[in-house]
């Protein structure tokens, strides 16, 4: 793990001399690092910079989001906020980095549901999530669509499971790869109906996106922010939403409740974590930031260009989100042990 | 006359003082990073992508697109001059070019690059503005099936690129294809070829081999002689191509564009076979076929247009459909929905001073790579003064780096001394290391999409035959098996190849 944080410490290195002196008037990150070290009272927090940590790339969901509450947050808390891509093995070697990081408040970590899903999927994980992290609240549960291709012959949630579970030998189910969260929706999805299909992985999204469009492969389960383009557009047919409520972007769209397979509640949710061991007022301090961030209008249209919303203000809460930690981690881990799924790394 | 108001519209936008600043920016970090051994576009995009988030949503999809095409015009750059292929695009683009360096013609073969670059890229451009949705709609054809069909005729194609033996040009891409079988598979996560190292778990990295087999190998059989201790070549003939050479760029040009266009619209990989397919039918059909490998002006001119071509049209599904075909683009979508842009088909019609001002963008970036490249071209020949015993410790050393930081794995330098002696060895016994790298990058796609086509067909392997354009690509295949494998053509081929220098 050591070569992360060179790799880090380099790509930031590269990135500051290659491309913040050409762009340093423009840039709203330009020169990133911290002073380092000196945290005596909390009470005093943030004195330096905050980095949240997102375990995936940049511009990717995740870290769309963290970059929309970063602002709104380092307001409230009266300091700067970084955001910093420690990509790998699906998020597992930035949320080991924040695990293993000084808890001082100043390493924060945006994680979403692949937190509960890494401890079935990876044998060798370096951190457990309950023991090594404190919960900071959660930000946003991104809902997910049962999406097929235009002429697949099903029209509704209902039909949909009729015709997979009588021709469960032809249907096939795209994924984004082990662990993706499409494959986690498509797991759930085969639970629920009791069916078991022919899943096709593919290399992210976009290629199964790109399949689904062009109607190589039947359907697939994936998030708002990638489908409702696609959607809206009718060139993917959506059956249903995975959350209890239906979708702004997404009106005309369904929930699994009210189409008819409840069993079917899924979402990415997102969350915030520190180190453990982190001031216990300083995890408040984050979390009563993330409450006013998550009330800012501008957060709040931002996330419903992308299809989602922030929880509500009782769920940005550390107890709240410790809660759904804890659900989250029984459900998928029976779900994937189940389903036999291992991604060896 | 929709298209010339959107074109203006188009105009409008990217020609704003801010949009063309960023336009050159981005095309001029693009040439850096495809000049510098080691960092890719993808890399480069994904490190800027955060800083592009205070910009306009135009500017930062200018500036990000002009990294990504920038690429393509700075890889050419080392192949011509010291045989250092960067991208895969440019392996092919060094067989010609870097002969032609060493007759000191390495002016005209990096004009010959910038030139048909520029041609094939507003060529493109045009393309994308006037037939974009249809093209992506065709693309959506292409499913797993059609892919495998296309790489494996890619494939068979490139034995094209071989001077020596068919037999050996085959041999060589069917060792690049198992190279590229290294690291964790896809569907099951099951390594593979790893020997329990997990450096390996990713798989082996393509410039390490790129410059191994290339650079490398090239050096140590430069050692045998004397030629070791002056320079690549001391003399430097015209800068700009002859008269001659335009007449002979003229045909790969064009037909290079149009190659590079339509492959690059296809998104599972249709831009990665576009510059060496290029070459192969230019050999094919040359009347001089036994000039390439020795400097024909036409094996540069054809694939670098296509790749530029392809680099272009390739941004088609995106723009259209919001599908991305490459990293870089899957890195752009990001930036769409970070501005609040939703990707999808609707992008046209709902921000068309984005659409529209990326294309013209596209054309001004093209202009200016051609002004910033054309100048370059007297300073870069230079570098082949250099006596070859300072360049080429000195090139070595900048790869090694350059690899290193990519990642961080030391395994990826010691790749490049394990291809190093492998293409040296391999040049001893009459193979080619052109054909062993194409198997290597084409080899991961023809399997993924072969074991993903009978994934969906339930391993019934008609699929291929039963959809009309796979069958036809696959029927392209054999008969380009045949031509390359007729003894009678063998034999002439090996009668007129026999040359060792």
């Amino acid at each position: 793990m050591r070569s992360t944080s060179r790799y880090r410490a380099t790509t930031q290195m590269i990135a500051t001399i290659g491309v913040v002196t050409l762009l340093t008037a423009c840039s709203g990150n330009g020169g990133t690092t911290g002073t380092g070290g000196s945290t005596g009272a909390t009470g005093t927090y943030p004195e330096e910079n905050i980095t949240f940590v997102v375990p995936f790339s940049a511009g990717g969901p995740t870290d769309t989001v963290t970059r929309m509450i970063a602002e709104p947050m380092a307001a409230k808390l009266g300091g700067k906020i970084v955001v910093q891509n420690v990509e790998g093995a699906g998020g597992t070697v930035g949320a080991g980095e924040v695990a293993r990081a000084e808890p001082d408040g100043y390493t924060v970590l945006m994680h979403h549901i692949g937190m509960s899903t890494a401890p079935a999927l990876y044998q060798n994980l370096d951190y457990k999530p309950l023991e090594d992290f404190e919960t900071i609240g959660l930000v946003t549960e991104v809902p997910m669509t049962i999406v097929a291709r235009k002429d697949f012959q099903p029209s509704t949630l209902q039909d949909l499971v009729t015709y997979v579970k009588a021709n469960a030998d032809k249907v096939t189910l795209a994924n984004a790869g082990i662990g993706a969260a499409s494959h986690l929706c498509g797991l759930l999805f085969q639970t629920a109906v009791g069916v078991k299909l022919q899943e096709v992985p593919y290399e992210g999204t976009g290629p199964a996106l790109t399949d689904l469009v062009g109607g190589q492969v039947d359907f697939m389960c994936d998030q708002t922010t990638n489908t409702t383009g696609q959607i809206s557009a009718g060139e993917v047919k959506a059956y249903a939403v995975t959350t209890p409520e239906r979708v702004k972007s997404l009106p005309d769209v369904p929930t699994t409740t009210e189409a008819g397979l409840p069993q079917l509640q899924v979402s990415v949710w997102h969350g915030l974590y520190a180190p453990k061991g982190t001031p216990q007022d300083v995890v408040a301090k984050l979390s009563e930031a993330l409450k006013v961030a998550l009330a800012d209008q501008k957060v709040i249209d931002q996330m419903a260009k992308l299809g989602t919303a922030p929880v509500p203000a009782e769920s940005a809460t550390p107890q709240a989100h410790r809660a759904k930690l804890e659900e989250q981690l029984g459900t998928w881990a029976k779900v994937i042990a189940d389903a036999g799924v291992k991604a060896a790394s | 006359m929709d298209l010339l108001n959107d074109l203006a519209l188009g105009f409008s936008t990217a020609l704003a003082i801010q949009n063309i600043l960023y336009c050159f920016v981005g095309v001029l970090l693009g040439t850096a990073v495809g000049v510098l051994p080691g960092i890719g576009p993808t890399a480069t995009v994904a490190m800027l992508l955060p800083i592009t988030f205070s910009f306009e949503p135009v500017t930062a999809l200018i500036m990000l697109a002009g990294i990504y095409y920038g690429a393509q015009y700075g890889g050419s750059t080392t192949a011509i001059l010291i045989n250092l292929p960067g991208e895969s695009s440019a392996a092919v683009t060094a067989l010609d070019g870097h002969a032609m360096a060493r007759q000191g013609r390495a002016g005209a073969a990096l004009a010959a690059a910038a030139i048909g670059s520029f041609i094939a890229g507003t060529v493109a451009t045009v393309v994308l503005a006037v037939a974009a949705p249809p093209l992506a709609r065709v693309a959506l054809q292409f499913g797993p099936a059609e892919y495998f069909s296309l790489v494996l005729l890619g494939l068979i194609v490139s034995i094209a690129l071989a001077r020596g033996t068919a037999l050996k040009a085959l041999a060589m891409i069917a060792l690049g294809v198992l190279l590229g079988t290294v690291g964790q598979d896809i569907y099951t996560g099951t390594p593979r070829f790893v020997f329990d190292r997990r450096e390996l778990y990713g798989g082996i990295d393509f410039v390490s081999v790129a410059v191994g087999m290339f650079g490398v190998a090239e050096i140590l059989r430069n050692l045998e002689n004397e030629q070791a201790s002056t320079a690549i070549t001391s003399r430097v003939r015209n800068l700009w191509p002859t008269r001659e050479d335009w007449r002979r760029m003229a045909g790969p040009i064009a037909r290079a564009t149009g190659l590079g266009s339509a492959l690059g619209v296809l998104p599972g990989g249709g831009h990665v076979l576009a510059s060496f397919t290029s070459y192969a039918v230019e050999k094919r059909i040359s009347k001089r076929p036994q000039e390439f490998g020795n400097g024909a002006i036409e094996g540069v001119a054809g694939p670098e247009s296509a790749n530029n071509a392809a680099a272009q049209t390739s941004f088609i599904p995106l723009l259209t459909l919001g599908l991305p075909a490459h990293p870089v683009m899957a890195l752009m979508v990001g930036a769409f929905i970070v501005h609040g842009i939703t990707p999808g088909p609707n992008v046209i019609t709902d921000e068309p001073a984005l659409f529209w001002g990326l294309i013209a963008s596209m054309w001004i970036g093209n202009v200016l790579l051609v002004l910033l490249n054309l100048p370059l071209i007297g300073l870069w020949v230079r570098m082949l003064r250099i006596p070859y015993k300072v360049l080429f410790p000195m090139i070595i050393l900048f790869a090694a780096i350059g690899t290193y930081s990519l990642s961080f794995n030391a395994y990826d330098v010691y790749t490049i001394v394990f291809f190093g002696i492998l293409g040296y060895i391999l040049i001893k016994c009459g193979c080619e290391p052109a054909p062993l790298l194409l198997g290597f990058v084409l080899g991961p796609l023809l399997e993924e999409n072969m074991r993903r086509a009978l994934i969906i067909s339930r391993g019934d392997a008609t699929v291929f035959l039963t959809r009309p354009i796979s069958a036809v690509l696959l029927v392209l295949a054999v008969a380009a098996l045949v031509l390359a494998v007729l003894p009678a053509i063998r034999k002439r081929r090996e009668v007129v190849f026999t040359e060792e220098e």
